[in-house]
């Protein structure tokens, strides 16, 4: 039997049924993931390369890669901060309504997007709360770039929190004391013992915000005013291409966006491996 | 009529986005209409109006269900499967595109009156209080210090009646010269203050955002959200010269064979030419065909210029391909 599982699975296994688990999870990755997947390559067979080409180099779809990738690297660049900020005060603090704080960190996921969207749009339009105060200093957030890419970090910030957080867990406080004790200052405790332990969580939370952002639809296209090359999100030109029952041209356009997110993953797992080896003295 | 029938015939509804109107009973016959997104109460109104009268020719009780959202993505949703009978369409090339793929008959434009458009309408403005920039025609509308709203034509078929309407406009007004079109166009669309996907975010940006100085819209949205908005906040201006916007139906010939629908759909459709249904629909700020009815209304709908699509810009086939397609007029008069 033990024999079995060491053939079966390549190494030993205390627990059985790696064969079976491993089976469905294939399984279920292929209907879920890979499926949709292979529609949206499927819908790009009836493109020749140079359709292909002219419809992810048009200048309006050129223009709006820009405003999507400006705008979510933004979105990444403030929830990298503030999430790592947000993060650290629910680890290593203790104060009232600590638990709601953390509870209220995963409204933007549990709260449908468009919802989002609409709301930071009335908030800040020049009738709203935030953009009756902001207009008059000459700060127009709704319907500009601005605005998009708040839009962005609202929906995105808890990858960077629930990322960053239970590696901050798992780093006790003494050890910072311990730096502290030794003569480190704040600024160098922070730099040379805490950033390098929570750095690869930081960057994985970084680069899902960025790559959610990328996607996002509902949440942006109220606030976005959607003008034609300064404030038009690349999902709005799938979405545009849609409209128009083309089918290829919007997969054309989507296959863009997933293959600059899928470069991003893959990068940051590699990087991450090589992190995680480097740390270990050479295992991994 | 058990309770947990209706509430699950509900949670059905819930998850379809189909909303179930009328009494739900086993066995009974259930048309599905799918139309276009500010058209719920409309139907909502005129359902249970042909329940009644259906049931009394013929005893028998039927259920009506409503399907609503973008012209364009119903027409998409059927195609990929959604088993609606009828269409109730703005968009005479969503039906088109049913009728393409043979879902829809060849000629589905002559199977009822008047270009199988039941009713009518046009586009109008509407203003804030005063009119404060004196808009009366599309004109002023390319004036410098005018902010105009109106959804974008690339996503709504709405803004692509306003598109249309203003080319129609220009070329009447420039005798036909190409470059003073454009450059007509290019200024109208350049004053867009906010290009919303559809005509209730357009109307949420005018309104509630109090973004422009005008929305562009369907006469009939536009008198709607006068009345529902106060009438003293804003007026409605329908310019001399607009476009006609048909709201063509069509029976979805293989559902409704399949649903075991066809004479019922047949009946719906034409339903909506009856003189109750037109008094009922020109109650809704829509115009009608109906004579004596027309009459009745002649208050409410201002006597002006009615551009055909089909004249002006050949088809509306064609319309689509030279402005409204991938680097077509619209993008490049938006191009910087």
């Amino acid at each position: 039997m033990s024999q079995l599982a060491t053939w079966r699975t390549g190494s030993t296994r205390v627990l059985p049924g790696f064969g079976l688990s491993m089976g469905i999870s294939v399984l279920f990755i292929s209907l879920v993931l890979l499926l949709p997947i292979t529609g949206l390559f499927g819908q790009l067979a009836g493109l020749s390369l140079a359709e292909y080409w002219a419809i992810i180099t048009e200048g309006r779809v050129v223009a709006s890669y820009m405003v999507t990738i400006g705008a979510a690297a933004v979105a990444a660049l403030i929830n990298a901060v503030f999430g790592l900020l947000l993060a650290w005060v629910l680890v290593r603090y203790d104060f009232p309504g600590k638990r709601l704080l953390d509870a209220l960190m995963d409204l933007p996921f549990a709260l449908p997007t468009a919802v989002a969207g609409i709301t930071l749009a009335t908030l800040y339009a020049s009738s709203g709360w935030m953009g009756g105060l902001l207009e008059p200093l000459g700060f127009q957030v709704a319907y500009t770039w601005v605005g998009i890419a708040l839009a962005m970090a609202f929906t995105s910030i808890p990858f960077v929190v629930r990322t960053v957080q239970p590696v901050l867990e798992d780093l006790p406080a003494e050890v910072d004391e311990a730096a502290m004790s030794l003569g480190a200052t704040d600024g160098v405790a922070f730099r040379r013992v805490i950033l390098p332990h929570i750095w690869p969580a930081l960057v994985t939370g970084t680069g899902l915000a960025f790559v959610r952002s990328l996607g996002e639809f509902g949440a942006i296209i109220f606030i976005a005013g959607n003008m034609p090359y300064e404030t038009e999100i690349t999902a709005l030109m799938i979405f545009v291409k849609l409209q128009e029952y083309d089918y290829a041209g919007a997969s054309a356009i989507a296959s863009v966006v997933l293959f600059v997110s899928l470069s991003l993953l893959l990068a940051i797992n590699v990087w991450q491996g090589r992190f995680v080896r480097r740390l270990h003295g050479g295992k991994g | 009529m058990a309770l947990p029938t209706i509430f699950r015939r509900s949670l059905v509804a819930i998850a379809l986005g189909v909303t179930v109107s009328g009494t739900a009973v086993a066995q009974e016959r259930e048309l599905l209409n799918s139309s276009y997104d500010i058209a719920r109460e409309l139907f909502a109104a005129i359902n249970p109006e042909f329940q009644a009268k259906w049931q009394e020719e013929h005893g028998e009780e039927i259920a009506i269900s409503q399907s609503h959202g973008g012209s364009s993505a119903q027409a998409r949703a059927i195609l990929q499967g959604l088993r609606a009978d009828v269409v109730t369409f703005n968009q005479v090339t969503d039906v088109q595109v049913l009728a393409d793929a043979g879902l829809v008959a060849e000629d589905w434009q002559d199977a009822f009156e008047n270009n199988a458009s039941p009713y009518y309408s046009t586009t109008a403005f509407l203003v804030r209080k005063g009119n404060p920039k004196g808009i009366e025609s599309w004109d002023d509308l390319v004036q410098e210090d005018v902010e105009v709203v109106f959804p974008n034509p690339k996503t709504s078929g709405n803004g692509r009646y306003t598109y249309l309407a203003a080319w129609g406009f220009a070329e009447n007004e420039f005798d036909g010269d190409e470059e003073q079109i454009e450059d007509f166009m290019r200024t109208f669309l350049a004053n867009v203050a906010v290009f919303d996907t559809g005509g209730r975010g357009a109307t949420t940006s005018f309104i509630e955002r109090e973004i422009g100085d005008v929305l562009i819209s369907f006469e009939s949205e536009v008198n709607n959200i006068r009345s529902e908005y106060g009438s003293d906040d804003y007026e409605v201006i329908v310019p001399p010269v607009s476009i006609l916007a048909e709201f063509p139906v069509a029976v979805v010939g293989e559902n409704a064979e399949r649903n075991g629908n066809s004479d019922l759909a047949q009946s719906y459709l034409e339903y909506l030419y009856t003189e109750e249904t037109q008094r009922l629909l020109a109650g809704f700020n829509y115009r009608v065909h109906n004579e004596t009815v027309v009459e009745e209304f002649a208050d409410q709908f201002p006597e002006t210029q009615l551009l055909e699509v089909n004249e002006v810009f050949g088809s509306w086939d064609e319309a689509m391909e030279t402005h409204f397609e991938g680097g077509g007029l619209l993008d490049q008069l938006q191009r910087r």
